[in-house]
């Protein structure tokens, strides 16, 4: 199955997109950070939140969506 | 009240509407760039007490957002220029400007002065900070925080629903997340994320029903995209907070813990390091005793080939870039730098005087 990612702030600026899709049979929604961190080695001294279907998730939970979004925290004000 | 006829004209407003605008009271933590238009509006909707408390001074570099200054306001504390302007605006509303900074020694006691809190600092210290005060203190915190083109809106801690913490446990440890270098944010942005937050304290007041409790909203001003994200609370770290003394977070944060050392100064110094952090072929070019040059580009690759039983004085153009290297260098133990002030141009200068 097909997952979309989202990525925001400075992930997206380190990943050089803002969505990807990536393919992922079964498994919790660390897998999909495994593989993601495969494709983005940068990305590995981030510090994030992972949503999945729009709901901030633990990482132990198993993936049952279709998107998965990266979320950064922002300092800015 | 002729000054606010197009609110009581609204429904959801009216006469008693307007009267518990009057009876609120609002505190703005950052006059920044989401505290300019967050005072603004609350100034302008009459608010009826308003605290702005900001350390911070009037910056040039602060105009191109922070819409509540001029340039007559360079250099004046924010919270002080920011009430002049607002009285101003609206002179029958209570104007409250604390010229310090929000810590543990005052937030308890000021929160409680106040009804609804808003976040508009510009670091992580602080939003942990008011984040946790105001649990200790069961205010609601209207949040809102930007990056470049992106800004994120929140209600936290509102009819006992989740908290900052619930979504961020732990401020971010690796310097990367902290807004160091100085990071550009189009100017208009804070204007959006920052009229929002206005416009969510005014549904608490109001009692509007769809206050962005336990929801993220992230927007992007490039492509207008919207999304909310779904934020459950996390009950046993709001127990452990509510449970605990209001402590101090420490982030690293940009300037604080970097101690400068002028050239002159660096030079009387025996067993240092001069690390010069700019980039190969970048003039002027030093010609020193212990002298290294490690661009900051490769410096996090290259910790090893630096002495960790020297002091190390950081160099580069300008005194930025040598910041975040200290930066780096703290976060790896190197315990021992100091920040040159002046930078490369300063350095060599004074080596040209004492060779005369």
């Amino acid at each position: 199955m097909n997952i979309n990612i989202k990525y925001f702030g400075v992930l997206a600026e380190k990943t050089a997109c803002q969505e990807e899709q990536i393919d992922f049979e079964s498994g919790k929604v660390s897998d999909v950070m495994k593989l993601i961190l495969e494709r983005h080695p940068n990305l590995k001294p981030e510090e994030f939140q992972v949503a999945q279907n729009k709901l901030i998730v633990n990482q132990e939970a198993s993936v049952d969506g279709t998107e998965i979004a990266l979320l950064p925290p922002f300092s800015g004000g | 009240m002729e000054r606010y006829s197009r609110h009581i004209l609204l429904n959801e407003v009216g006469q008693k509407g307007q009267e518990k605008i009057s009876n609120a009271r609002v505190l703005v933590v950052g006059a920044g760039g989401l505290g300019c238009p967050v005072l603004q509006y609350l100034t302008a909707a009459g608010v009826g007490e308003l605290g702005i408390i900001d350390d911070d001074l009037v910056e040039e570099s602060n105009l191109q957002r922070q819409v509540l200054y001029g340039t007559s306001s360079l250099g004046l504390n924010k919270a002080k220029a920011a009430k002049k302007r607002l009285e101003d605006l609206n002179p029958s509303i209570g104007i409250h400007a604390y010229s310090e900074k929000l810590s543990i020694s005052n937030a308890i006691s000021l929160f409680e002065k106040y009804n609804i809190i808003v976040d508009g600092t510009d670091n992580f210290e602080t939003r942990y900070l008011i984040n946790d005060a105001a649990i200790l203190t069961k205010r609601p915190v209207v949040y809102g925080a930007i990056y470049k083109f992106e800004g994120q809106l929140s209600v936290f801690n509102y009819k006992d629903g989740p908290s900052y913490r619930c979504l961020f446990p732990e401020p971010p440890k690796n310097t990367e997340a902290i807004n160091c270098s100085q990071v550009g944010v189009l100017g208009v942005l804070p204007a959006i994320i920052g009229s929002m937050q206005a416009n969510e304290v005014l549904k608490i007041i109001l009692g509007i029903k769809g206050v962005l409790s336990g929801k993220l909203y992230c927007y992007d001003a490039k492509t207008s995209n919207v999304h909310h994200i779904k934020i459950t609370k996390n009950e046993l770290l709001i127990n452990e907070i509510k449970n605990r003394p209001l402590k101090k977070e420490v982030v690293f944060s940009c300037t604080a813990n970097i101690r400068e050392i002028t050239v002159e100064k660096a030079l009387k110094k025996s067993n240092v390091i001069f690390l010069d952090v700019r980039e190969m072929g970048e003039e002027p070019t030093l010609e020193m005793d212990n002298y290294q040059q490690i661009p900051l580009s490769t410096l996090s690759e290259n910790l090893n080939k630096i002495d960790a039983e020297v002091e190390i004085i950081v160099l580069c153009q300008s005194g930025e870039r040598s910041k975040n290297a200290i930066q780096i260098l703290i976060q790896n133990n190197f315990n021992n730098c100091h920040n040159l002030k002046g930078g490369a141009p300063a350095l060599l200068a004074q080596l040209k005087h004492n060779a005369v």
